[in-house]
């Protein structure tokens, strides 16, 4: 698991990519036997949860109200095929359960529920609510002088929920080096691109503003991610906000920024042909 | 014990037996932490910041922040009191409440201050005559709506001792300490302050002494009244109420929109199970410009009132 041997970076990072692969080929799956799912968010976050779990965090799924863990917190609460696969992957509970996503009485709900699954933080689904309850996880970590860390992954689309800026405020204001933010920062909203909906650019100089250190940078590309959420949070004295650039649908050709994917689910020859690209 | 002083003689602000509670609390608890948007005043906090600055969580005028970093917090391993006035804490805020609080099923005490009609003259965007009823609604919340000063505090005990989400409505509109003969506080029972068998007053909060009043004028008349405290709205005790209904009549009043709120959960069971007569006194919708007084009197929320709506409802039994 995570940390608890001392890797080189490029076995971390190749170890990441298998894992990524895994979670997209995974979920896509699951999407397609429940019809039902956002694959499109599913897929523009996974290298983003696979650095985390498999490169990051600190966390033992055997004891997963440990209050010494790492928290994550899955804001965009509706790529459950993504987050799921991800905990199944992490050993939080047997990759089994995943064939039951969305089937009636399942523990893995279309978003997910944490008296159901150990791993899940927080109670999502409507948006805007993730780092506000990250904000609160991490201001109690800087009560105790904890040394555990708050990650919180938002879509882009979801930072035009106003809760997200009340929390960027005290966040800043509270200079919550142990809060990091991670933006899916894929362009495209549910029916539209974030741009011509309502605008979120300059997205990073929002955040500067907030009292927020921003990184950006390429939100599939391993390396970088986890170089920037694993660099050490005592070297700075703000919270980090890490605006990953991604793509709606990454990784399958005819998926690949495409809004059709925001909740979009496969054919059987669409699915067959996903299978075939994520190798 | 955390014992409050009265405003002026014989009444109480019940803000005031919070907040020494919760001090008496956080001196043996250090997981206890209060949470606030800009509200420490209109919680009469300013004590326990004093005392504790670095367990005191301030997020600024933010309704819906406060509310999630108060799960946050639990999630953390403290005991959260998230502190607010009701009307802008549950009604801003409420997906955080439904989803962060109840649904998330989290430690979080969330204290509504001065709700119902408190903040008379101010309007109805300050009013909370809404909360009983859409916080009842939520699975897992325990709601409690204390009537003085001792109750709040067992109240604020309760909550602390429990694990899992919780509602207290506190009231600033001066009541007075009830005469209890056997002084008992459970969350989900409710407590029959007067005996009686002709007819029954369920109520809660403010109206309870109101409601003990007018039960002394009927039983001067010789009309024995039962008057039941419904504090724990939810989860609700239904057997007290089916119990009621064998008095023949009820009278709910509550500081409240007649809709919904303790008339509607008490009507719910009474439909379901012994249906007798039954009167609702509340508030309609939103109200006129006045002081709090000045609105109970107008809608006849008084003990005056209150005798008036058991002598109509005992006459619609009588005609049965």
């Amino acid at each position: 698991m995570p940390l608890t041997a001392p890797d080189r970076r490029n076995d971390r990072v190749a170890t990441i990519a298998d894992k990524a692969l895994w979670i997209r080929r995974r979920s896509f799956q699951m999407v397609y036997e429940a019809q039902l799912g956002h694959p499109g968010g599913d897929f523009s976050a996974t290298d983003v949860l696979a650095t985390l779990y498999f490169g990051v965090m600190r966390y033992d799924p055997t004891k997963p109200n440990d209050p010494g863990r790492d928290r994550f917190v899955m804001s965009k609460g509706h790529c459950t095929g993504a987050f799921y696969s991800v905990l199944a992957a992490a050993g939080y509970f047997p990759e089994a359960d995943l064939s039951s996503y969305m089937q009636p009485l399942s523990k893995l709900n279309g978003h997910p529920n944490r008296n159901y699954l150990p791993g899940v933080e927080t109670n999502t689904g409507p948006l805007g609510h993730g780092l506000p309850v990250a904000l609160g996880i991490a201001i109690a970590g800087q009560i105790d002088n904890a040394d555990f860390r708050t990650f919180v992954l938002t879509g882009d689309g979801e930072l035009q929920e106003g809760s997200n800026w009340e929390a960027a405020l005290t966040a800043g204001h509270r200079k919550l080096r142990n809060l990091t933010l991670i933006i899916d920062r894929n362009r495209l909203q549910q029916g539209a691109r974030t741009e011509e909906t309502a605008s979120l650019d300059p997205l990073d100089d929002k955040w500067r503003a907030f009292g927020w250190h921003v990184e950006m940078v390429d939100g599939h590309d391993h390396g970088k991610l986890l170089d920037v959420l694993s660099a050490d949070p005592a070297q700075r004295d703000k919270p980090l906000c890490v605006i990953a650039n991604t793509f709606k649908g990454k990784g399958v050709s005819f998926m690949h920024d495409n809004v059709a994917w925001h909740h979009g689910v496969p054919t059987k020859e669409q699915f067959e042909q996903a299978m075939a690209e994520l190798v | 014990m955390s014992a409050a002083a009265p405003i002026k003689t014989g009444l109480f602000d019940c803000r005031d037996s919070f907040a020494a509670t919760i001090e008496s609390l956080a001196e043996t608890d250090p997981r206890i932490v209060t949470v606030v948007s800009d509200s420490l005043g209109s919680s009469k906090l300013g004590g326990f910041k004093k005392r504790w600055p670095e367990r005191m969580v301030n997020v600024g005028i933010a309704e819906q922040t406060v509310v999630a970093v108060g799960a946050g917090l639990a999630n953390g391993g403290k005991v959260p009191f998230v502190s607010a006035a009701a009307c802008f804490l549950t009604g801003r805020a409420l997906e955080q409440i439904k989803a962060d609080i109840a649904y998330s099923n989290v430690n979080v005490k969330l204290i509504g201050q001065s709700s119902g009609v408190a903040y008379g003259e101010l309007g109805p965007t300050h009013h909370s005559i809404e909360d009983m009823a859409w916080l009842r609604l939520l699975t897992n919340l325990t709601v409690i709506v204390p009537s003085d000063p001792w109750e709040t505090e067992q109240a604020i005990r309760a909550a602390a001792a429990m694990d899992g989400p919780v509602f207290v409505r506190v009231s600033r509109m001066p009541v007075p300490a009830l005469e209890r003969s056997n002084a008992k506080f459970e969350i989900g029972k409710a407590e029959t302050l007067v005996e009686g068998d002709q007819a029954t007053i369920i109520a809660n909060g403010t109206m309870v002494h109101r409601a003990v009043a007018a039960a002394k004028t009927l039983a001067a008349e010789g009309i024995a009244v039962r008057v039941v405290n419904m504090s724990t709205i939810s989860p609700l005790d239904e057997a007290a109420i089916i119990a009621a209904s064998q008095t023949g009549a009820i009278v709910t009043v509550e500081e409240h929109n007649v809709r919904g709120g303790l008339g509607g959960a008490v009507a719910e069971v009474v439909t379901a199970n012994t249906p007798v007569p039954m009167r609702i006194m509340g508030f309609p919708g939103f109200l006129p410009t006045g002081s709090a007084e000045w609105l109970m009197e107008q809608f006849g929320l008084t003990s005056a009132g209150i005798v008036d709506a058991v002598r109509q409802t005992i006459a619609r039994k009588a005609k049965k």
